[in-house]
């Protein structure tokens, strides 16, 4: 152990490493509620009886299942601004890294709500369908008023446990070079020559802040648990 | 849409001219497979000595054991990839860290990432392997001990054959993860499938091709690691359990 640890570069850097925290929450609640939106529709999708839609949906799960997130998140640092171009016509617009990660992000994460949310709406009782239908419901409002109330209910500690992943993959921006607290904390680091202290420190904000998170949704479990 | 699609662009030289980028590709995929299968081997070996610990009646054990998997399992994945590959060689004794430093760097990087992906993935074979322990019947352990086993010997004969062969499923997903996870190592400078598939589109602009070329290797590994997880769950399946067959 010849190292010197010194840890004088981390006060002056609170207010940037706050900022980065800043971007990765605003990236967590903004892809938590995108990838929680579009995963219902998906699970709607694969419960539906039109088998073309069931499958479709299912071959979108499998795929987004089967690639690295890194991966996508590379395909759409490059999709988004090419689509967009290609949209619009208009050559020189530019699009922010965030806006595209935040759409892999959405992308990626709906097909792993996906499958938390249809186990959710499976695990309710075939008869309560069929109530909302003798009631003279359409599918929409069984769904709406009957199914997914009770599913959501169900569900959600599995959906806080995915979000708290979710919060931790959201450190791989790092590699389009978005200033996000991990980001921030690897600049400060190169630029004061103190990457030791600086991922430490990162590592166990990580970890405190997981490990709570994850704490309180076992607490919350227990207090819904039916 | 302008984009121009020339499949024929994996049988073009690279710049230093050694090889195609086709060769670039494959050489991407075989790292991929090295570092997610090195880091399962370890993972496999640390995380069974792992979940054995946090169910053995001694606090202390199932104790550390707990921590172990709380600590690698609340810290991103790239953060701890940055600590083995930035923190820890400052922090090894007797010039061990000067060694991984100075040594060759593809070899360092490779090293550094399968052993990132050992750990971490021990924590959560940890929690399966526990898992699968528990949910043994209580008498299983006790008619171990009651026949004059002795509680290693418990755990050999009884427990872990059980055990493992009601876990194949949760394992199957793990190791599927792992090649997934392994992508990280790119950010420490190892050439895998992602990172050879940029380097493609950096140097020949053609973006599309490479990304889906890697997009169906990606989905290949998948699919085989999924069918031999589902061979190995219909061969060792415990007759009389629900589970395997079907979809």
């Amino acid at each position: 152990m010849s190292y010197d640890f010194d840890w004088s570069s981390i006060p002056g850097a609170i207010p940037f490493l706050i900022q980065g925290m800043g971007l990765t929450l605003t990236l967590l609640v903004l892809a938590m509620t995108g990838g929680i939106i579009f995963g219902t529709l998906l699970a709607l999708m694969r419960l539906s009886s039109m088998v073309w839609l069931s499958s479709l949906a299912g071959a979108y799960v499998n795929l987004f299942r089967s690639i690295p997130l890194v991966l996508v998140i590379f395909w759409f640092y490059f999709l988004v601004p090419f689509m967009l171009k290609a949209m619009t016509g208009d050559q020189t617009i530019t699009v922010g890294p965030f806006y595209s990660a935040l759409i892999a992000f959405m992308i990626f994460e709906a097909a792993y709500y996906c499958e938390i949310i249809r186990a959710g709406i499976q695990s309710i009782p075939r008869g309560q369908v069929s109530a909302a239908y003798a009631l003279g419901m359409t599918y929409g409002q069984a769904m709406r008023y009957v199914i997914l109330p009770q599913a959501f209910r169900n569900m959600i500690p599995l959906l806080l446990t995915q979000s708290i992943i979710l919060f931790q993959d959201t450190s791989l921006v790092y590699v389009i070079s978005l200033a996000d607290f991990l980001g921030v904390a690897s600049k400060v680091g190169q630029r004061d020559g103190r990457l030791v202290e600086m991922y430490l420190f990162a590592a166990v904000v990580y970890l405190v802040i997981s490990y709570s998170a994850s704490w309180l949704v076992m607490r919350l479990q227990k207090r819904f648990a039916i | 849409m302008n984009y121009h699609w020339n499949w024929g662009v994996f049988l073009k030289q690279t710049p230093d001219g050694s090889a195609t980028f086709l060769q670039w590709l494959i050489s991407g995929l075989g790292w991929t497979v090295a570092v997610a299968l090195s880091g399962w081997v370890m993972a496999l070996v640390l995380g069974s000595v792992l979940g054995v610990m946090r169910t053995v009646p001694n606090k202390w054990l199932a104790g550390f054991a707990a921590a172990y998997v709380e600590v690698f399992r609340n810290i991103p994945l790239l953060v701890q990839l940055f600590t083995w590959f930035y923190v820890v060689p400052e922090l090894l004794p007797w010039g061990l860290g000067e060694k991984l430093k100075t040594m060759d760097p593809t070899f360092n990087a490779y090293l550094t990432s399968f052993l990132c992906l050992g750990w971490f993935t021990a924590a959560r074979l940890c929690e399966q392997v526990r898992a699968g322990i528990d949910s043994l019947p209580k008498g299983q352990k006790m008619a171990g001990t009651a026949l004059g086993l002795t509680l290693p010997q418990t755990y050999r004969y009884v427990l872990l054959p059980m055990a493992f062969r009601i876990i194949i499923p949760p394992l199957g997903s793990e190791f599927m993860n792992i090649f997934k996870n392994s992508a990280v190592a790119l950010t420490i400078g190892l050439l895998e499938l992602t990172a050879q598939s940029r380097q493609i589109s950096e140097y020949t602009a053609n973006t599309f091709e490479a990304f889906i070329a890697a997009t169906i290797l990606y989905i290949c590994i998948t699919l085989t690691a999924v069918s031999i997880m589902r061979w190995l769950e219909n061969r060792y399946r415990v007759p009389g359990y629900i589970g395997g067959g079907g979809r």
